[in-house]
């Protein structure tokens, strides 16, 4: 028997998660009458969702009539390079605006066109003006309307039943460390108070994994240091599986200089203004890597490319504004090859292009987080810039339209980043902000159906709940492993030299065995001081999820031999269409990461048919060609 | 590059602690939060302390450098000179939990006592039309990324545990401001609400939460102060008493001070054909400037209470000298100096001698028998 005393809580669904995802989940499961646990693991309203700046992707039309859902699944398809769930991109594109209209009976205001609707600017990879915008801060605004818009309910179950917490309740700065299993249905999910280091056990039928992404794995990155890969790798020790864990998506321009602001991002926008990349020798390099397929709309020469920001119909885009995979790749190389800055970045220089007033003017926030965060005054300094990890594509493999996690388990959801599939191998901007609130109501209306079905109630086992008590105490009580930070850095280490933006075979299999080496090492970690409000111990906790998550990212990444979107192999420069019919699906047995091969579910007839064959002859093999081929065929004797 | 430089840091829990010395390497570039990091990785493992985003964009990393509230993520080690000790502390208006971080549910009490945006009832979802201009005001609010820097500095609350319960603060008045500014928002009572259930007449505008604000949000000008403006023709305010006393001294005709009895229960103006004030003091629920009732010693409070003459006839309160359209004519562009003037009269300092403490009894101008 174990001593350590044990807080316990009874709920219907349990959200693990306190973005934009988990709310908008919770707030679904609380409308549906559920008696409803939200977990933060900071402070609430601290989630990384503040961080996201350009806006929410909706094709509401507003500033160009023409656009609707059918463009924005195509853009979003085309984004993915076709390996998206299409399902998913298709619920996503129809539900979007619904949901961001929601947001304004919640409270939220976004900026306005002229005639007074929500205004919808343009964006990379997006057909026309598409994404709902709050100046640069769209995150914090979406956080903070989803955030009040709980302590509305709040309110009213106050006036109902006399608490604030009777049918809604922020547990924050909590980490849940083992979701708990009756069978293969969920019963609970266990974890402790972070200011405390007391344990709390929550019952629950239902759990919505909304955890975000896995970006503290990697020394550069724009992620918080919640980025584990919590929701990961609770859902793989949970018997769920993982799909297109080698897709990283990493923003090319993060600054590198000075230290303390390595990762955080610049904004495309710099680019679209006229800001231009140049090494350290002082050249503008992009024009060097140009891929063949985009040969055709991207300027040749800095003159060309200079007349496109005032006259863009009569000439190219300059190939500082190529998507954000090359751009990344394009800087990479030329810091490998020794043309960086002593930051081991590249210069993105807008102070020389135009006065300073102007950018001051078009980039405000730019210009002050450079003053402010690093005193760096771009109007007349060059930014020194580089690659940053900013979002994993790959996740939890659900079902489309509930949400529902596939493998073995049952009662468990996943919504937002730490689910997979929806964004392909590549993300477009914008999309996520739209994808956590059309996913998140989606998964918590599930959950909240799903524990209506149930006769009877799992129940959790103290076996379970006193194996997880020891494994969270294990590191305070060991005091001859490794500190923690010194595995974390190894970690990254291993994950951006070996599994970065560019992967090479002989790399992979190398990260490979080091990981194999690091989950040696973080069974033995140790940490000092009690468990209270101590950090060591909760990164010692975190880094097995860290651990995991990456053998995922690192075996798949070995596999997959082609490249796509967010995952680049040296050795295999090409797309395949093959590999595009191929999802890599990872899951535990035992303790040993499994990969497996599924083949992608296939588009339906009427979503198919919104393509033009020469572009799907890019993505599809002959075999599927055909069939497109006999498909439009049809379509023409039905119609004669 | 690096170099070495002197940290005090507060290591410590509810039942106390200590500021401990560090010597620590700081390299060209970092703020202070990645100082914390290096100890955290160094000799500190177990160094509590707050953060998320590292880009002053989530408001977790508050913390006091050198007395002065700050995010650490936001504070460059350039900013002090190479032999400067830089001195931490957490926030000192909340509970220590442990070392750099404190309890700050006080907030989040607060913004759960502050009534939603209440949706209009007949427009549907995707029927909102809102013009930027009207927007605007609401978003400079809607920045607010809650480090709570205001609520901490505002000494209301700073040293003044027993205000706690009655003043929602800075954090909150602009809530308050941004709904009642929100084109849309279907309550009409905000400003109403804020004076008789957040404490807004606690504060005396002396600014100190727009100074510490990271997001430059201009706490008091753009959010305390209209919404002031905007109670005072119904209710007393120091702001009122303030504007009479320093523009209008013994000009304005007096008007009757009534019986507004500090109960909130004041809801309408015009009833009386014109303002209510009372003088000074009188209107407190107990400590209300901190500046004044900060005494708690208990010996000087009885002594204060001796000396009080309870059955003084005080001059009558007067009413704000308002202008034409109803509205004061102070504004801080008119004061003569940077920051908000005492609510007080800038010739009075505090502690104020208890034979100075006036009382006007509500009934002390009716006939007596």
């Amino acid at each position: 028997m174990t001593e350590t005393r044990i807080e316990r809580h009874h709920y219907d669904v349990v959200v693990i998660g306190a973005g934009g995802a988990g709310l908008r989940a919770a707030i679904e499961a609380r409308l549906a009458g559920k008696k409803t646990a939200i977990i933060s693991k900071s402070l609430f309203g601290k989630a990384h969702t503040v961080m996201a700046e350009g806006g929410a992707a909706a094709a509401m039309g507003n500033v160009n009539s023409r656009d609707n859902w059918q463009v924005h699944f195509r853009d979003t398809m085309r984004g993915g390079k076709f390996l998206n769930n299409f399902r998913m991109a298709e619920l996503h594109a129809k539900e979007a605006p619904q949901r961001i209209w929601e947001l304004e009976t919640y409270g939220a205001l976004f900026d306005r066109t002229k005639d007074g609707k929500i205004s919808q600017r343009n964006f990379g990879g997006h057909e026309y003006p598409r994404l709902a915008h709050v100046g640069d801060r769209t995150g914090l605004e979406l956080i903070r309307t989803l955030q009040q818009k709980i302590v509305s309910l709040q309110q009213e179950d106050k006036q109902e039943f006399g608490s604030y917490d009777a049918r809604i309740r922020v547990f924050s700065e909590t980490t849940i460390t083992e979701l708990l299993l009756d069978g293969d249905r969920v019963a609970g999910a266990f974890g402790y108070y972070r200011e405390s280091g007391e344990f709390i056990l929550f019952e629950a039928p239902a759990v919505v994994l909304a955890t975000g992404g896995v970006g503290r794995s990697y020394k550069v990155t724009s992620n918080s240091w919640e980025y584990t890969g919590d929701g990961h790798a609770l859902a793989l020790r949970a018997g769920a599986t993982l799909i297109n864990m080698e897709f990283l998506q990493f923003h090319p321009t993060g600054m590198v200089w000075p230290p303390s602001v390595k990762g955080i991002l610049v904004t495309e926008s710099v680019r679209g203004d006229g800001g231009v990349l140049k090494n350290s020798e002082g050249k503008r390099f992009m024009f060097d890597y140009v891929p063949d397929v985009f040969r055709k709309q991207y300027a040749e020469t800095e003159e060309e490319a200079d007349r496109w920001y005032t006259d863009p119909d009569n000439n190219r885009r300059p190939p500082e504004l190529l998507p954000r995979d090359e751009v990344a790749r394009a800087i990479n190389s030329e810091v490998k090859e020794g043309r960086g800055t002593p930051a081991g970045g590249v210069y993105l220089d807008i102070a020389s292009r135009k006065s300073a007033e102007e950018i001051r003017r078009r980039l405000p926030s730019m210009y002050h987080q450079f003053k402010e965060l690093a005193d760096v005054d771009i109007t007349k300094e060059p930014m020194e810039v580089g690659p940053t990890c900013h979002y994993v594509m790959g996740g939890v493999e659900v079902d489309p339209d509930s949400g529902a996690a596939y493998g073995t388990v049952r009662g468990l959801y996943a919504a937002g980043e730490v689910s997979g599939g929806m964004h392909g191998s590549n993300r477009l901007g914008g999309n996520s902000l739209s994808d956590l609130l059309v996913f998140g109501k989606r998964a918590g209306g599930h959950a909240a159906t799903y524990t209506d079905q149930l006769t009877s109630r799992p129940a959790v086992s103290v076996a379970a709940v006193e194996a997880a008590v020891e494994t969270a105490l294990a590191p305070l009580q060991r005091d001859t492993g490794e500190s923690p930070y010194q595995l974390q850095q190894d970690l990254q280490a291993v994950m951006g030299d070996l599994v970065g933006i560019i992967r090479r075979e002989g790399e992979l299999a190398d990260a490979m065995r080091r990981l194999a080496e690091l989950r040696e090492r973080v069974a033995k970690v140790s940490a000092v001081g009690d468990r209270r409000y101590n950090p060591g111990w909760h990164l010692a906790l975190d880094l097995r999820n860290m651990l995991v998550v990456s053998e995922c990212t690192a075996m798949a990444a070995l596999e997959r031999q082609e490249s796509r979107g967010g995952h680049t192999r040296e050795d295999y420069p090409a797309m395949d269409p093959k590999w595009r019919r191929v999802n890599l699906v990872c899951s535990l047995d035992g303790d040993t990461v499994r990969l497996t091969h599924k083949p992608l579910p296939k588009m339906r007839p009427e979503l198919i048919g919104l393509f033009d064959r020469a572009e799907l002859a890019k993505y599809l093999t002959d075999e599927e060609l055909a069939e497109f081929d006999a498909l439009t065929e049809e379509a023409n004797t039905d119609g004669k | 590059m690096g170099s070495k430089r002197q940290f005090r840091i507060w290591r410590g829990d509810e039942t106390g602690g200590d500021l401990k010395d560090y010597t620590v390497e700081v390299n060209e570039g970092e703020v202070v939060l990645d100082v914390i990091h290096r100890l955290q990785a160094t000799e500190a493992p177990d160094l509590a302390c707050r953060w998320n985003c590292k880009a002053g964009k989530c408001g977790s990393c508050s913390m006091e450098i050198n007395g002065k509230p700050r995010l650490g993520c936001m504070t460059r080690m350039s900013t002090f000179e190479e032999s400067e000790t830089v001195t931490v502390t957490p926030l000192r208006t909340f509970p220590v939990i442990r070392d750099l971080v404190t309890d700050v549910s006080f907030n989040y009490e607060k913004a759960r006592e502050t009534p939603a945006f209440a949706p209009p009832a007949d427009v549907a979802p995707g029927d909102y039309r809102m013009q930027q201009v009207d927007v605007e005001r609401s978003q400079e609010f809607r920045k607010c990324i809650e480090c709570f820097l205001c609520q901490n500095v505002c000494h209301v609350i700073r040293d003044h545990e027993e205000n706690k319960p009655a003043f929602s603060g800075p954090r909150f008045f602009i809530r308050a401001a941004e709904l009642d500014m929100h084109p849309l928002d279907a309550r009409t009572d905000r400003r109403e609400y804020a004076q008789s259930d957040m404490g807004l007449g606690f504060c005396n505008i002396t600014k100190c939460c727009t100074e510490v604000c990271p997001e430059h949000i201009k706490i008091t000008d753009n959010g305390i102060i209209p919404m002031k403006e905007r109670v005072v023709d119904r209710r007393y305010d120091p702001l009122v008493w303030l504007g009479n006393k320093i523009f209008r001294r013994g000009q304005v005709p007096q008007t009757s001070a009534t019986s507004g009895h500090s109960s909130g229960a004041v809801t309408s103006g015009g009833a009386h054909g014109g303002a209510h004030a009372h003088s000074g003091g009188t209107h407190s629920h107990g400590g209300v400037h901190s500046h004044a009732g900060g005494s708690h010693d208990s010996a000087a409070e009885r002594q204060a209470q001796q000396g009080v003459n309870w059955h003084r006839e005080v001059p009558h309160p007067t009413a704000p000298a308002v202008d034409a359209n109803g509205k004061l004519p102070l504004t801080e562009l008119t004061f003569n100096r940077a920051a908000a003037p005492s609510p007080s009269g800038d010739d009075v300092t505090f502690p104020l001698p208890p034979e100075h403490l006036n009382f006007a009894h509500p009934q002390q101008d009716e006939p007596k028998h």
